[in-house]
């Protein structure tokens, strides 16, 4: 047990359903840093951890009427060829070079939700 | 660029953006072990005419999916390591219902800034070797 990944684990979930994603983003540095599994390994326990937290957000955003769920069904069973190919690319390249290109989606990342928060509007006129 | 009306876009015209918004995010989803979420809601939003809190929505139900195609592959090459993801996915539940309570009185915009600058340092954090 490490308090330093439960402790992320917690964080992760609670800005997964404020911002509504699955959290993976903070899961697989938890699992690096705090329970020392490879990269490839995190980011495949990590997709273990994905799976209870969309579902709950999932089902949080059906009751406030945010979910088309025909077209997220149809949109998830698109994705299958994609995730089988990109599981498969993962397994084959140095894992060095998916730690940089992880590190730097998450630059990414960081700066797309920097740029959306300065561009929102106050939450009163956002509700 | 006008945004597409879900309204006038045709049945497959839609169907095939939903193939090439969900073929990226499956690339994601194997590659990061991300649920691409990244990919998907800016997508929605700009192809097929979500509001943004629809597009959140529907994101996370197409990632129940996406990530458990994603996870199964990677269990096949022996990667999952399922103890360790319940360690860090428990918790995140019990996370995600307080941030959805959180949600109505937290500005979520400070939220997104503070999130941010924690990627940044995890970032740099993975990029010493």
């Amino acid at each position: 047990m490490s308090g330093g990944a439960i402790a992320v684990g917690f964080a992760a979930g609670v800005v997964a359903g404020m911002l509504g994603v699955g959290g993976g983003i903070l899961f697989v540095p938890a699992l690096v840093l705090f329970l020392d599994l490879a990269q490839v390994d995190a980011e495949a326990t990590s997709l273990l951890a994905i799976i209870p937290v969309a579902l709950v957000g999932a089902a949080n955003q059906k009751r406030y009427g945010n979910l088309r769920l025909r077209e997220a069904i149809v949109l998830g069973v698109l994705a299958i060829p994609g995730a089988i190919g990109g599981v498969a690319i993962v397994n084959a390249i140095p894992e060095r070079l998916t730690e940089v290109l992880f590190a730097l989606l998450m630059l990414y990342v960081a700066w797309q939700m920097t740029r959306r928060a300065l561009a929102e509007p106050a939450p009163e006129e956002a509700a | 660029m006008p945004r597409p009306d879900p309204q006038l876009a045709g049945g497959a015209q839609r169907t095939l953006r939903l193939a090439v918004i969900g073929t990226g995010a499956g690339l994601f989803s194997g590659l990061f072990g991300v649920g691409g979420g990244t990919v998907i809601v800016p997508l929605l939003v700009l192809w097929l005419g979500y509001g943004t809190r629809e597009a959140t929505g529907t994101s996370l139900a197409a990632i129940v999916v996406i990530a458990a195609a994603a996870m199964l592959t990677q269990g096949a090459y022996g990667n999952v390591h399922v103890g360790d993801g319940l360690q860090v996915g428990v918790p995140a539940v019990a996370g995600v219902l307080a941030g959805t309570a959180l949600q109505q009185r937290v500005d979520p915009r400070a939220v997104s800034l503070l999130f941010a600058a924690l990627m940044v340092v995890v970032a740099i954090t993975l990029l010493i070797p």
